[in-house]
Order: C-alpha cells, then sequence, then structure tokens
C-alpha cells in the first residue's frame, strides 16, 4: 500500500501566474526512501509543504499514510515528522532544549524516544548545551533530524537536508536515512545534487513542476542508454563551439573537465568525432564511449523537455 | 498542559538571551521615568526675566526683588529702552520682560490705577503662559498687602484651590502617561515581534506541522509577556512612590488589576499585528506608528482631548490608551474606587475581546 499517495496535484502562485507544481502524480510505498531531485525551483518545496498540510493544493489529491492532506490535517500533524529546507530550529535555545521542546510540543519526551535518535543524538551530545545557532552545518542537520524524529514519526518529509553541508556529512547522513529506513519510517528526501540519488530506492526527476522520469535509479539510466561520449581536447573554449555545429551531434554539455556528448546515429560514433575534431583542427583529442549517469539523465530529459 | 508550559519556558528562554529585547523591556521604563521626573519637567522654575524700569522707585524696586527672589524667577538683566526687548528676546536669553512705567508708585497711591507690561516670549505657548501668570500672582499679592491698610469698596476674591494635586506637580501628569506608553509599546511590539520572528525563522513552520493547535501557541506566546509587562508596571510604580514622592491614593490592588487589564488588550493589539504580518520589521513599524503615536496624541497626556476638534474626539475613543491613562489617573491621582472606572473597564474588556477574537481567527493554520 502507498504510504504516500499524490494525485494530478496543482499548485500556482501568484494568482496563477507561477506554476509551481503542474499535475504532479505519484505514489511511495511504505517504507520506501523515496528521492525527489531536482534543481532549485522545480517545485520540490512546494511538494513538501503540500504534503505536510502547511499549502493547500490547487487542483488534485494527496494522502499521506491514507489521511487526506487538506481534510485530516490534524491527524497527518501527529504522524509526520518534517524538516523544513531552511535550518528551522530556535537558534538561541541549546541542543537539548531545542529537542526537549520539540518532544513536548508532540507529547512526548526525549527519553522515551531516545532509542530513535540514539545514533544521530550521540554524535551532537558532547555539544548538547551549546546553542544551535553556533553549530556547524552539518551539526545543524543532525539536531534537526533528532527534532523531526524525536515522536516516531510514520512518515519523514525532509527539504533539501543536505544543501550546504560538507562532503562528509552527507554521506553520514544518507547512512542516518538508511538505518531509519530498516526501523520501517517512510523517508520523503529532496536533493539538488544528482549523485545522492543512488542512495534512494526510487527517485523522481522533477523539473519546472513536472515528473520527467520515476524509477528506481538504474532503471532510469537503462532506459535511457545513450550514445554518449566524452570528448576533449587542448582547446576547451573552440571544442564547445564547434561541438555544437553538426546536425549528427544531438546535444553536447560541459562535464568536469570534458564534453559530453550524445550522437543520433549509433554506429561509429567515435570515430566520427575523432574525424570531425581532427578536420576542425583539433589537436590532443580524446574520445570515450562511456555509460550515462543520472546527471546525463538529467540533462538529457530536461533538453527534451524546453 | 505539558505543552503549554514548555512553550511558556522556551519564550522566557529568548527573551531573557536576548540583551536587546532586556535593555528595551526594563531598560525603557526606568530611563522614561528619570526622564519625565527630572529632565522633561513641564513646571517652569529660574526663568530668567529682564526689567525695564521707568519708574526707579521704591514700589517698582520692591517688586523686582520679590521677582528676583521667587523661585520661578531670575532677574537676568536690566534694560534701558524699549528697543532692547525684542534683541533679548531674539536672543532667547529671557522668557519675560516686565515693563513698568514712569510714576509707576505715585500713580499706584493716587490715582489707584497704574499698568504694568508684562512680555512674554510666546513662541513657547505654555511656558510663556505659565510665567505669565506667576508674575500677574506676584503683583496680585502686592496689591493685596496694599489694601489691607486701605479698605476697598467693592472686591470680589477668588480663592482658588487646586485638588488632587495642590503643588501642580507634573509627575501626576506623567507618571499615568509613561505608563500608558510603555505598556502600549511594549505589549504590542514585543509580542507581535516574537510571533513574526517564528515566521521568519521557519521555526513556525515546524510549529505548524505539530499537534500544537494554533490557539495554544498564541497564548503561550502572550504569557510571557504579560508577566514582563507587569513587571514594568511594578517598576513605574516603585520608582513614582518612592522617586517621584508620587503617592497611589487609590487602592494598589485595583490599580495593579486595571493595569493586567491593559496589558491584555494590548498584547491581544500585539498578536493581531503578527497575524497579518510577516517580517519583524514590518510588525515594529506597525506597533510604532500605528499604536504609539495614537497612544501619545489621543490619550490626554501630552495634548487634552477636549481641545481637539470633533472628528479626532470621536478617534479617541477608539484608542485603548485614552481609556486606561483615564483609569490610572482617577485611581493613583484622585483615589477613586471601581465604581468610578467600571465604564473605562468595561470598554477596554470590550475591546480586547474583540482584538484577540479576531487575531484568533486570523492566526493562520497553514503557510499560506
Amino acid at each position: 500500500m502507498a504510504t504516500v499517495h499524490v494525485e494530478n496535484i496543482k499548485k500556482t502562485y501568484d494568482k496563477g501566474s507561477v506554476l509551481a507544481l503542474d499535475n504532479v502524480s505519484f505514489d511511495v510505498k511504505s517504507g520506501e526512501l523515496f528521492g525527489l531531485i531536482g534543481p532549485d525551483g522545480a517545485g520540490k518545496t512546494s511538494l513538501f509543504r503540500i504534503l505536510t498540510t502547511l499549502l493547500l493544493p490547487d487542483g488534485g489529491h494527496a494522502q499521506v499514510a491514507g489521511l487526506d492532506v487538506v481534510n485530516d490535517l490534524w491527524k497527518i500533524r501527529r504522524i509526520v515528522g518534517y524538516m523544513p529546507g531552511k535550518f528551522s530550529l530556535y537558534q538561541d535555545l541549546s541542543i537539548e532544549e531545542n529537542l526537549q521542546f520539540f518532544a513536548t510540543v508532540f507529547n512526548t519526551t526525549v527519553e522515551k524516544n531516545y532509542h530513535l535518535i540514539e545514533d544521530i543524538y550521540v554524535q551532537i551530545e558532547p555539544f548538547k548545551k551549546r546553542l544551535a545557532g553556533k553549530l556547524s552545518g552539518g551539526m545543524k542537520q543532525k539536531l534537526a533530524l533528532c527534532c523531526a524524529l524525536i515522536h516516531e514519526p510514520k512518515v519523514l518529509f525532509l527539504d533539501e537536508p543536505t544543501t550546504g553541508v560538507d562532503p562528509v556529512s552527507r554521506k553520514e547522513f544518507w547512512d542516518m536515512l538508511d538505518r531509519l529506513k530498516t526501523r520501517g519510517i517512510t523517508i520523503v528526501v529532496s536533493t539538488p545534487y544528482m549523485d545522492e540519488a543512488s542512495r534512494c530506492d526510487r527517485i523522481a526527476l522533477i523539473q519546472k513542476g513536472k515528473i520527467l522520469e520515476l524509477d528506481t535509479l538504474t532503471k532510469i539510466i537503462g532506459r535511457h542508454t545513450q550514445n554518449l561520449y566524452a570528448v576533449n581536447a587542448d582547446n576547451r573554449y573552440q571544442l564547445m563551439h564547434d561541438l555544437r555545429k553538426p546536425a549528427e551531434i544531438e546535444s553536447s554539455f560541459a562535464f568536469g573537465e570534458e564534453q559530453h556528448v550524445t550522437l543520433r546515429t549509433p554506429e561509429n560514433g567515435k570515430n566520427y568525432l575523432i574525424d570531425y575534431l581532427t578536420q576542425t583542427g583539433h589537436s590532443d583529442i580524446t574520445v570515450r564511449k562511456i555509460e550515462p549517469t543520472i546527471e546525463d539523465v538529467f540533462i538529457k530529459l530536461m533538453l527534451e523537455n524546453q | 498542559m505539558k505543552t503549554f508550559f514548555a512553550f511558556i519556558q522556551k519564550e522566557f528562554r529568548h527573551v531573557l538571551r536576548d540583551k536587546r529585547s532586556l535593555v528595551i523591556l526594563f531598560g525603557l521604563p526606568v530611563v522614561m521615568m528619570i526622564l519625565f521626573g527630572f529632565a522633561l519637567s513641564s513646571e517652569v522654575k529660574n526663568s530668567n526675566v529682564a526689567i525695564l524700569d521707568y519708574a526707579q522707585d521704591d514700589a517698582s524696586r520692591l517688586l523686582i526683588d520679590r521677582i528676583d527672589q521667587s523661585q520661578y524667577f531670575s532677574v537676568h538683566q536690566k534694560l534701558h529702552s524699549e528697543a532692547e526687548i525684542e534683541q533679548v528676546f531674539r536672543k532667547g536669553q529671557v522668557r519675560l520682560v516686565v515693563i513698568f512705567p514712569q510714576h509707576f508708585q505715585q500713580d499706584l497711591l493716587h490715582s489707584n490705577h497704574v499698568q504694568v507690561r508684562l512680555v512674554g516670549d510666546a513662541s513657547d505657548p505654555n511656558t510663556s503662559n505659565i510665567v505669565i501668570n506667576y508674575a500677574s500672582s506676584i503683583f496680585r499679592d502686592y496689591l493685596n498687602e496694599l489694601s489691607n491698610n486701605k479698605k476697598l469698596p467693592y472686591s470680589i476674591e477668588t480663592e482658588t484651590r487646586m485638588l488632587y494635586n495642590p503643588q501642580l506637580k507634573s509627575s501626576y501628569n506623567f507618571v499615568p502617561g509613561v505608563m500608558t506608553l510603555i505598556l502600549m509599546l511594549l505589549g504590542a511590539m514585543m509580542t507581535s515581534v516574537s510571533i513574526v520572528k517564528e515566521k521568519e525563522m521557519g521555526t513556525m513552520e515546524i510549529l505548524l506541522v505539530s499537534p500544537m493547535r494554533p490557539l495554544l501557541v498564541v497564548l503561550s506566546k502572550a504569557i510571557p509577556y504579560m508577566v514582563l509587562c507587569f513587571i514594568d508596571v511594578v517598576i513605574i510604580l516603585l520608582l513614582a512612590v518612592f522617586l517621584l514622592d508620587m503617592p497611589i491614593r487609590g487602592s494598589l490592588f485595583l490599580l495593579l488589576a486595571e493595569s493586567l487589564l491593559f496589558i491584555l488588550t494590548t498584547l491581544s493589539l500585539g498578536l493581531l499585528v503578527s497575524s497579518v504580518v510577516d517580517s519583524q520589521q514590518t510588525a515594529m513599524f506597525l506597533s510604532l506608528v500605528g499604536f504609539l503615536m495614537p497612544a501619545l496624541v489621543f490619550s490626554g497626556f501630552m495634548f487634552p482631548i477636549e481641545n481637539m476638534p470633533l472628528p479626532l474626539r470621536i478617534m479617541s475613543n477608539i484608542v485603548p490608551t485614552k481609556w486606561y491613562y483615564s483609569i490610572v489617573r482617577a485611581i493613583m491621582v484622585k483615589g477613586l474606587g471601581f465604581s468610578y472606572v467600571l465604564k473605562q473597564t468595561l470598554i477596554l474588556v470590550g475591546m480586547t475581546v474583540f482584538f484577540l477574537g479576531i487575531a484568533i481567527r486570523k492566526f493562520k493554520i497553514r503557510l499560506a
């Protein structure tokens, strides 16, 4: 059974002039770690706010744990844990005080549900007297997660929990989510980082209020096998310029140190590219056929949807 | 209930950890009381007077002496011609010029009629009025002494008694005023800012996604500020009684109870502001301009409401400070009992219920 059920959800701002969510539908299975992946402004936060009963949708239906997000507002608020994108704890209260306060707000105590947060809390416990405003980004996230977990929620909504956090803390954070998953908590998490997609059971790629793809990471990548090549040459700027010209080339975009190029005709792509670039006067040419990453898929989907 | 107390505890921590709000909460009333008590006095003392004495006789010299000796005046200089009058006023050296005509004593004693001219600087009308009054009374006293020797055929003696405040101390006026202003400002501003701060910081988002009911959030925000404002009332009263020698003539309990009621009124105004405003700056601005200004103008503390044009007089009725100010004066200065402030009390109760009702209704259970 779907723990989160979203059906044709629509949301507009400024009297309908800005479309934030355009008929979004998806299901999150019970106990799943579900990732919403998309750039800033894709509509992730709007979706989270609708699911956490903070905003009313302009159209469509959504249910969380079988409860309607519009009508069963108070019941939902009892059973979900929510961590907003912006750090939203009391900066002038200490770690301990924040945690205790949120435990009481949810009619529980830290002691009662300590087992839920123990793994995470031990990492920040040495600083428990420190004010939340004086914590590092990673510690803030851990505290926020503790506060969102303290009432043993059935569903956890985490809006960009790793934005602005260092890579080590990011990895730790995802490890913690894995452990929470084993407790049977359904987790919906959003992130702008494509590389975090691999940590989710299933992902939805979202862009401009629309879901472009939804499946497991490997299936999504498998569905978009591309004639993809990593290309490099000594004159990078000229290379970018020249790769845009031929009709044979479907797309070309900078990807780290290289240019990722997809071709329309599947055969002999490597030879074609080397020939073409030699003709246009490039030297030090390297062309490798590569497997697409989620980022390649996303860029391709984005270009297709423009 | 436990949630409620946890929330109140949290709220106290916010206030006690924020030095700025502490200074505003407890510094402001003390500073205002001391300022009004010692620096901004509307009593006029030791005004400089210039004398233009054409008479130079015994009577004029005696009167000049008396003027100089009174606590209200000191003779600053003697002038020699009318032309100098304008000069001294222009330089702002004196507030009053007294001009004795020629043959002052002679005319006074023989023709029973003489004119002394008093010239005041009405660029500050209130002060010059007071100064002229003081000076006139010196002449009146002198005249009375003279006429004791002779029987005047007809005379009306006005005997003036200033009730409640015989010494005309300005503290009787400003202590209720300061109390009104401080409570209005702190109650409305601090509450609205503290709620709007939760919106700005995003903590409201988490509180909303919790089982806590809006009413409880609103109430637990109001209670700490109610306590703090009440402490302010006590501070002001202590300063008034022990520093400024102002008695509390009526019942202290009644005064405190009425103050608590007024605090509730201002808190509900603050809650109302917070339910329609989204940034701390707007909340502060609205409290200052929307509440402090009318409080200043329409309480009767600085400008008598009776002198205002009718539309303004009608408007003054919707300003809660007007009613509280009149309650405090009735209890503190006149020593009146509850039955005399019943009307004002009921009006304040009505306003509080009204504001609080709207605030709770308007409290958003969602973000938008």
